[in-house]
């Protein structure tokens, strides 16, 4: 079923579970480091190996860091919190359990609202969460053997502790529904704003490449005007901002295709595949999962005093959707490109440019035109190529002050990206002379004055406020980029009434 | 988890299922009775946690016990992987995994 058509009949329902190791120094209950990439298991102890007779105990700034994203998220912060032992058997935790929040999360019912580029304008949507809970990260599994990496027809796997017991927080969000055709848009959009949130927070590096930041999404298909909610797929780890979006469209296609021929979704999880954009299917969840939790009995509950919860609420930070209104009204960008700039990712960017002097309307367009062009045709992320906001602001500042026209600064912007160098060492190694070559100028005053005999002759017998209309013809000529003061004095000049 | 009336074969067979322990139909019979009587005995507990004794998950009334963010010392990994039964290039080496994810 194509999607147009399945919107018209079928309502997607949607479940974001998003998960984000947070950036403390140390692990959730010891002191074990969790630096991204280490040798394995360089970064564990008998605390989070799970050995007998060790003792967790909570770390507070893992605390602080999800006190301060559950107010971020507008929840309620609980008076009282537990942590539970989620028992499972899976080598990835070496205690046979995860400590987790189970009954007692410690933030509760917040929401968080999305402004979403549509085709059709930009869109609001209320996200609701339903709870932001603690508990701790899992180790990593190599499977090895057999011909996939993968579990199936692997022999045996190796196991590497560093990252469990990693400070993570899972946020829940309640159901998603009335989002229609817009669904993979609005959960792109709420991953997009829960991670621009987490980083101006501090609390995590929010890479979503090294799995700092990941979500599971649910996804299930209604006739439109049914109550009772669809069977559920869960699609699990989905690994970047576009992947959720094609995750989700993904599959609520692949559930049309199901109960267009009649046949039943199965409620399982499934991995989403990044080269193909399919998901495949996983463990099948229809046997209710039983963890068996309990209250952890080597931790005491977690009580914040309201004056630790007040004084974490004003260390928060401008939100970024504060921050992208002060910043399109101080830029004077209109929606759409402002709505591009974010999409793409660019605001820290060209913020940084803007802070190094350049004119924000440039800065803008030349990352989000030409530079963005560049990384579209090589495929990678703006932020992968070698050109810096400092480059940028130089280059604006070179073409505002006549020395380089936007021809040529699209070759200096290829010569930095290609790696030859900061914009100066790209225009010498070129050999890139520029619009202040008075030549260049002349020419283009010849132009004008040719353009425009009566002007020049009224100039030329005195009549000196005429050559604002020469001046201007001569910078529309150079397209604004060079120097108005030099093209007077070169042009009265030119006119035999030199100043 | 039942009743303080014991437990049926059934829970203990699920039980059984999550714990991946793999079990004859005699042993379930046999551990559902023992099991029962451990239940029983047990639950006298519940004759004295009468509505006004709030529940607790620790022996002590303490809340709130932290630690600062400071990394301590791990193991190496020589020291982490002693006690493994089997290793390969510095991991835990288990065997293959069922199941998922
Ligand atoms: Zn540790």
């Amino acid at each position: 079923m194509k999607y147009d058509a399945l919107i018209e009949k079928y309502e997607p329902v949607l479940g974001l579970e998003v998960h984000v190791e947070l950036g403390t120094e140390s692990k959730m209950f010891c002191g074990c480091a969790t630096v991204f990439g280490a040798e394995p298991n360089t970064q564990t102890c008998p605390v989070c190996l799970g050995l007998p007779g060790s003792l967790p105990v909570v770390n507070e700034k893992a605390v602080e860091y999800t006190i301060a994203i559950g107010l971020a998220l507008n929840c309620a912060i609980a008076p009282y919190s537990r942590f539970a032992r989620k028992n499972y058997f899976y080598p990835d935790m070496p205690k046979n359990f995860q400590t987790s929040q189970y009954d007692e999360p410690i933030c509760i019912n917040g929401y968080l609202d999305l402004d979403v580029e549509t085709e059709d304008g930009i869109k609001n949507f209320r996200v609701e969460i339903e709870r932001v809970h603690m508990e701790e990260d899992t180790g990593k599994s190599l499977h090895m053997g057999g011909d996939t990496g993968r579990i199936h027809g692997a022999d045996y796997s190796l196991l590497d502790y560093n990252r469990a017991g990693i400070p993570l927080v899972e946020i829940v969000t309640k159901i998603v529904e009335g989002t229609g055709k817009y669904a993979p848009l609005v959960a792109k959009a709420y991953v997009k704003e829960l991670r621009d949130i987490l980083r101006g927070l501090g609390v995590s590096d929010v890479k979503m490449e090294q799995g700092s930041l990941r979500c599971d999404a649910n996804v299930s298909l209604r006739l439109i005007g049914e109550k009772k909610l669809g069977t559920r797929s869960e699609t699990k780890n989905v690994n970047s901002l576009r992947s959720v979006e094609r995750a989700i469209r993904g599959e609520m296609i692949r559930h049309s295709i199901l109960l267009e021929k009649g046949e039943k979704v199965k409620q399982e999880t499934r991995h989403f595949q990044e080269d193909t954009g399919e998901t495949i299917a996983g463990r099948s969840k229809e046997e209710a999962e039983d963890y068996r939790y309990f209250p952890e009995p080597d931790l005491v509950p977690v009580a914040p005093s309201l004056e630790w919860i007040e004084s974490i609420g004003q260390s928060l930070g401008e939100r970024p959707s504060d921050r992208r209104k002060r910043l399109q009204s101080a830029w004077s960008v209109p929606d759409k490109e402002m709505a591009a700039m974010v999409n793409a990712d660019l605001l820290d960017t060209v913020e940084a440019s803007v802070l190094l002097g350049a004119d924000p309307t440039k800065a803008r367009s030349w990352w989000l035109g030409e530079i963005s062009r560049i990384a579209n045709e090589k495929a990678v992320a703006i932020s992968q190529l070698a050109i810096t906001p400092g480059d940028v602001a130089k280059i604006v500042a070179l073409v505002g002050a006549g020395e380089l026209t936007d021809k040529l600064a699209r070759a200096v912007i290829e010569g930095v990206i290609a790696g030859e160098g900061d914009p100066e060492t790209v225009i010498e190694k070129r050999g890139f002379k520029v619009v202040s070559d008075d030549g260049a100028l002349i020419a283009a005053i010849e132009k004008a004055v040719a353009a425009l005999p009566d002007v020049a002759e009224k100039v030329r017998s005195g009549h000196i406020p005429a050559a604002g209309a020469l001046i201007g013809a001569v910078m529309k000529d150079t397209k604004g980029q060079a120097d108005a003061a030099k093209v007077r004095s070169l042009l009265l000049q030119h006119l035999g009434q030199p100043e | 988890m039942s009743s303080a009336a014991g437990i049926s074969r059934a829970e203990v067979a699920n039980l059984a299922r999550l714990a991946r322990i793999e079990m004859s139909d005699i042993e379930l019979d046999h551990l559902a009775s023992e099991l029962g009587i451990i239940l029983n005995a047990v639950a006298k507990v519940s004759e004295v946690a009468t509505a006004d004794i709030e529940p607790t998950s620790h022996p002590l009334a303490m809340v709130n016990v932290f630690r600062k963010d400071e990394i301590r010392p791990s193991l190496t990994a020589q020291e982490a992987l002693s006690g493994a039964p089997a290793q390969e290039e510095s991991r835990f080496k288990v065997p293959q995994i069922l199941g998922d994810e």
